[in-house]
């Protein structure tokens, strides 16, 4: 009794699979941006002199990269709300991914800063910049050059985990195939399409990052 | 009055003193050779001039007005006196005129057409008027040093100061900087500067300095002191140099 | 409202955080073997292999690990076998785990200089003898903190075997909290309990790389 497959009982839903990587792709673009955003301002006050500053983010990093992303989200979509923050689906799914992408490039990034040599800090301030100057100026963008590879893998990881947000019924990619599954009784088939779909997604994330690199880092040459 | 004023100045790393009360003034126009064993703390001299170290007793006075450690009194410290290093610590991702320009723009506030035509001509003065465009790891030891020269002067500071500028250098490439030096002493710039080229410094300085473990251990016009050292640690160091 | 005390509470989510602990070490352990195994035809050399490898870590790194336990949880019972999530679960993670595994210990052996293997050739050693007693001796050293640091991600990874049912930590904070409408404290001791296992981990894999940087100057 050998199990037919039918991958074409896909084929009438594909409309909620192309919104859901709609949707992941939003998910993704904004928790990479602002997250990201959030990891600089993490690492600048992880090597900043305030130490208390510096200790709160550290148990922030250490809270988050300790912890499953999927218990975040919960945490977030439905532990809050006893704190009157009552979130959509949506926006409890892009905290979640801003909260942990944050904690995870600030250290990230953080490592890139160190990597920075001191003279190159020291030029900076005979020249009579400030701090935030030296950080603007001088640091963050080489530091964010030696740990681009770093950081483009752990955006891809976060879109991969963003999967699990279909658990609080935010529509993006995995709920799209949940749901499908339901409607056609077809599970296996159903998940290894969108498990593809994911696979190309990661592809072209890394490439768009890769580019994204290239633009930011690479420069005209003059010669 | 002086335009760098520094009192009593001391200075520890740990349980290190590397500077032991130093005296010493800079009058404007004057080209200052620091000299030295190494470890007698000239880098550290010069680096409290320029607020890198902080001091852990003194006082330094430039241009009548008295340093704290304040962050305001440093950037405005920094202003007034320059520094040339001898990494170069040009920023890699900036084109030489970039790196020019980036100080008066950002921490002057000088517009960009501005800050171009100064970045402009103070590589132009390095000899550096064809290589602007080109980022730091396009350049020759040499023409980075000369970058790093344009850098500080587009500050206009009043006091450069300069530590072992072509120590990092292949020899081929020393004079082309030390001809840079030798035009700034001549258009009268006040110098400052760390070396171990004793020639130049006999050639272009009004005053030589000699440190040992963390004093200023003999001074005087550099003919003289090196035609007839006082102390016999000069005498050794300038004896051991020939 | 509840008949549930806050150590109730946390009295349940240990007996289940034994499920998160037991699913995580099994899937380490498994993983590690099947890790070291692919590593192993790997390093021997036929291209083909090395590619088939390669497709195998790339397939896992690039997909959701939710995905990937759909799938064995789904597509088991296709070839008649009738999977429980507990197995689902800990062949799921153990392949995920192997993949990480065989990934970063490549790292760790390609390190090893080309002189090692080519003394150690021009000796008379086999494969089997160069990696036993020259490789592997020295790629472990490095190989060992990046491997406890990825313990971390195996056992947050076992949250996600909550969603095709197996009851562990996160699972039960969802039961618990379905029962007593407490999220916020719900979740925050799962959380709590999470960190607890992880953050020793963490540390542990700093210490480790702190020391063989020491070793390594
Ligand atoms: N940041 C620091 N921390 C600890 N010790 C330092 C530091 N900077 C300098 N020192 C020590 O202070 C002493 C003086 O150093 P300094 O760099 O001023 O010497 P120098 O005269 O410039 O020598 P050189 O000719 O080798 O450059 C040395 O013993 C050095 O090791
Ligand atoms: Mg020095």
């Amino acid at each position: 009794m050998a199990y037919k497959f039918d991958f074409g009982a896909i084929v009438p839903h594909w409309q909620l699979l192309f919104d859901g990587v709609i949707l992941t792709t939003e998910l993704t673009v904004i928790g990479a941006v602002v997250g990201v955003g959030l990891g600089i301002m993490g690492a600048w006050a992880r090597a900043s002199r305030a130490p208390v500053i510096s200790q709160i983010v550290g148990v922030y990093v250490e809270l988050i990269r300790n912890t499953p992303f999927l218990v975040q989200l919960f945490f977030i979509f439905f532990g809050l709300p006893a704190l009157g923050v009552k979130l959509t689906e949506f926006q409890a799914a892009v905290l979640a991914m801003i909260v942990n992408l944050g904690a995870y490039s600030t250290e990230i990034i953080r490592a890139g800063i160190l990597a920075i040599p001191q003279g190159q800090i020291e030029a900076a301030q005979s020249l009579a910049m400030n701090r935030v100057q030296i950080f603007r100026y001088v640091v963050i963008l080489p530091a964010l050059k030696k740990i681009w590879p770093a950081l483009s893998s752990q955006i891809v990881i976060v879109m991969l985990g963003s999967s699990v947000c279909s658990q609080i019924a935010a529509e993006e990619l995995t709920f799209g195939a949940n749901y499908i599954q339901a409607l056609n009784f077809r599970a296996f088939e159903v998940y290894f399409v969108v498990t593809g779909l994911y696979l190309v997604m990661s592809i072209l994330l890394r490439m768009g990052l890769k580019v994204l690199g290239n633009f930011l880092f690479e420069r005209r040459r003059h010669v | 009055m002086s335009l760098v004023e520094l009192h009593a100045i001391h200075k520890s790393f740990g349980e290190l003193e590397v500077l032991k009360g130093i005296d010493l003034s800079i009058d404007e126009g004057q080209v200052i050779a620091l000299i030295g064993k190494s470890g007698s703390g000239k880098s550290t001299l010069l680096r409290t001039i320029n607020g890198l170290e902080v001091i852990d007793d003194g006082v330094i006075i430039v241009d009548g007005k008295k340093i704290s450690d304040r962050d305001a009194d440093l950037l405005g410290l920094r202003l007034q006196v320059g520094m040339v290093f001898q990494q170069f610590n040009l920023f890699p991702h900036y084109t030489a005129l970039e790196n020019v320009m980036l100080s008066p723009q950002v921490v002057k506030k000088q517009s960009k057409a501005e800050a171009k035509q100064i970045a402009e001509e103070m590589l132009a003065k390095v000899g550096l008027a064809d290589k602007m465009m080109h980022y730091p790891d396009q350049l020759s030891g040499g023409q980075q040093q000369r970058v790093a020269i344009a850098r500080a002067l587009a500050m206009k500071p009043k006091v450069l100061l300069c530590d072992e500028v072509t120590s990092a250098l292949d020899p081929e490439l020393v004079n082309e900087v030390l001809a840079v030096v030798r035009q700034l002493a001549e258009e009268g710039m006040t110098l400052v500067m760390v070396t171990h080229e004793m020639r130049f410094a006999r050639e272009v300085c009004d005053k030589l300095v000699f440190m040992h473990q963390g004093r200023i251990h003999e001074t005087g016009d550099p003919e003289t002191v090196f035609a007839n050292p006082k102390t016999p640690e000069l005498a050794s160091f300038v004896g051991g140099l020939a | 409202m509840s008949e549930f005390s806050l150590w109730d509470i946390v009295y349940n989510l240990l007996l289940a955080a034994r499920w998160t602990v037991l699913l995580s070490l099994t899937a380490f352990v498994l993983g590690g073997l099947v890790g070291l195994l692919l590593l192993m035809v790997r390093t021997a050399g036929n291209p083909w292999v090395i590619r088939l490898v390669r497709g195998y870590v790339e397939l896992f790194q690039g997909t959701p690990l939710l995905m990937q336990l759909f799938i064995v949880f789904f597509g088991l019972p296709l070839i008649g076998l009738d999977v429980s999530p507990w197995v689902a679960a800990t062949l799921g993670l153990t392949l995920f785990t192997s993949a990480f595994l065989t990934e970063i210990w490549r790292g760790c052996v390609e390190s090893i200089g080309k002189g090692q293997w080519e003394a150690s050739a021009s000796l008379g050693m086999n494969f089997t003898q160069q990696m036993r007693y020259i490789v592997l001796p020295q790629a472990l050293r490095i190989a060992v903190p990046p491997t406890v640091g990825f313990s971390v991600q195996v056992v947050k990874g076992t949250a996600v075997a909550s969603i095709i049912g197996f009851v562990e930590l996160t699972k039960a904070g969802t039961m618990i909290t379905n029962a007593t409408y407490e999220p916020f404290t719900v979740y925050g001791c799962v959380a709590v309990m999470y960190f607890l296992i992880c953050y020793p981990l963490s540390l542990f894999a700093r210490h480790l790389e702190g020391k063989f940087r020491h070793v390594a100057r």
